[in-house]
């Protein structure tokens, strides 16, 4: 005798078979303690074993099982069925990105974007192993730890309506790991990424919506990163104007 | 990929917006109540005049107005895009020739009070 | 039957009418106008102010039009929708760090708000509106 009984209307997309994607309903007897996800299993387990969607740790931290639950980007394995009013749920392939297979999406831009933004640690100046590991404050922690908690699931990328209409945006992911390592003390890197980072596909495609924000399961905020972003850019490009700037890399 | 020129208009913005935040609800307020046939005292030729006659008040008004001007320039840019009006760089021309003019005839009004 | 990824389109004219958010996004970005009117409007007044105060008379009755009056509570909405909105997102942009924390966003936006209510009364006091009638 389960909990509750919940339909589950899922975007169905086969590309050897089908021209365009067309909803499917499952009917589905779920737990109290149970998530989307467990009801996508049951699915696959017992009802529809087509059924294709990505997961892996089922606990918010890989960000694999991003999609549209009821039109909003939400992890799959973070959204409990006793939170949901209704009995029937929508669940879709997050939107802005083009459908692979039911609820895969492509995910090969925001890949390129993310490397495009080199996110890892970059010196000028390597120090030598003998001369010991950088230290850090936990003040200088501090001042990035909240950007490093992304799990690049896309949630944002799926609100962003910039990304939406403009699809060289960079967007809200890449532009907050840039973020991350700008603001990190063990970086020099910050001049290498400008180019990137300041053209126009980067953060000045962003019109400061605060969607991403809203929908991202782990509060990192890539709002606050690109506004930051952007006042640093600016105060930048100024001082390049004025002849201030340093030496471009 | 080249570094944009967008520094440029969205300091302007930003700088607009703050402005318009803080100060424009309250003139609203006072031209409103001109409107409803009771200006308040500071709308008074003499008063006014007295203000935007003297350097500071010229560069507060010249603050206020071109800075909002900017801000909806370079934010109607964005919105018009966003309503489905994509032909990005004719916008811009006319959002921001308008912000240009309006600011050069700010400067050449105040100079004639 | 041609086993490529399938690309969902999206509505260019109406995209933000399904969701409050967007909605209130939009709103927030077209308040711009009302603000870059005003300014015109000043502009105006500035016009009429630099030629006189005949013509400044007429500006001021040009005031009391039913468009004018119409247009004002508009601006007024739109402005304060811009002020309140403004506010509350300053403090992303500018996260304050004291010691190893950072002070709460909250914190910013309300000094914002604080200043804002405050020089709000001031320009309304020099302004006249508490003092005729």
């Amino acid at each position: 005798m389960s909990y509750k009984t919940v339909e589950l209307e899922v975007l169905r997309y086969r590309p050897e078979d089908d021209n365009e994607p067309w909803f499917q309903s499952y009917r589905v007897p779920c737990e109290e303690d149970w998530v989307v996800l467990d009801a996508l299993n049951y699915v696959k387990d017992y009802m529809d074993s087509s059924l294709s969607f990505r997961w892996s740790c089922h606990m918010a931290v890989c960000g694999s099982c991003g999609m549209m639950i009821d039109g909003e980007p939400a992890l799959a394995c973070k959204t409990f069925i006793r939170d949901l009013p209704k009995r029937a749920l929508r669940i879709e392939p997050l939107t802005n990105f083009p459908i692979e297979r039911d609820l895969v999406v492509v995910m090969d831009d925001f890949i390129e974007k993310l490397e495009r933004v080199k996110p890892y640690v970059i010196r000028k100046d390597r120090k030598p192993l003998s001369e010991g590991e950088h230290l850090q404050t936990p003040a200088q922690l501090k001042k990035f730890k909240q950007y490093t908690l992304c799990i690049n699931c896309l949630c944002c990328y799926a609100a962003c309506p910039q990304y939406a209409l403009i699809p060289e945006f960079i967007g809200p992911a890449a532009l907050t790991l840039a973020h991350r390592y700008n603001q990190d003390s063990r970086d020099q890197g910050q001049e290498e990424r400008e180019d990137v980072v300041a053209a126009n596909e980067g953060i000045w495609d962003c019109a400061f919506g605060d969607a991403c924000s809203i929908v991202c399961p782990k509060q990192v905020d890539p709002a606050s990163a690109i506004q930051q972003t952007k006042i640093a850019s600016t105060l930048r490009w100024y001082k390049n104007l004025v002849g201030l700037g340093g030496k471009k890399t | 990929m080249a570094r944009s020129n967008k520094p440029l208009v969205w300091s302007l913005f930003a700088a607009g917006g703050t402005v318009a935040a803080l100060v424009v609800p309250a003139l609203v307020i006072i031209t409103l109540s001109a409107g409803y046939g009771h200006p308040p005292s500071s709308l008074g030729y003499q008063t006014i005049h007295a203000f935007a006659a003297g350097w500071l008040g010229k560069v507060i008004l010249f603050g206020i107005i071109a800075l909002c001007l900017w801000h909806a320039a370079h934010r109607m840019r964005t919105a018009l895009h966003g309503l489905g009006l994509r032909a990005d760089k004719l916008v811009a021309l006319v959002g921001y020739s308008v912000a240009g003019i309006g600011t050069l005839l700010t400067i050449f009004y105040l100079l004639r009070v | 039957m041609n086993g490529k990824p399938y690309i969902r389109e999206i509505p260019v004219f109406s995209w933000y009418l399904g969701r409050k958010r967007d909605i209130h996004h939009m709103l927030n970005e077209v308040s711009s106008l009302f603000i870059g009117s005003y300014a015109l409007l000043l502009l105006w007044g500035l016009k009429a102010l630099s030629e006189g105060e005949a013509a400044y008379s007429l500006f001021l009755q040009g005031l009391t039009s039913p468009v004018s009056i119409g247009l004002h509570w508009l601006m007024l909405a739109f402005t304060l929708l811009h002020s309140i909105s403004w506010f509350s997102v300053t403090p992303k942009a500018m996260p304050v760090q004291i010691g190893e924390n950072f002070l709460p966003g909250y914190f910013i936006a309300a000094g914002h708000y604080v200043a804002w209510f405050c020089i709000s009364l001031f320009i309304l006091y020099i302004g006249g509106v508490f003092s005729y009638g």
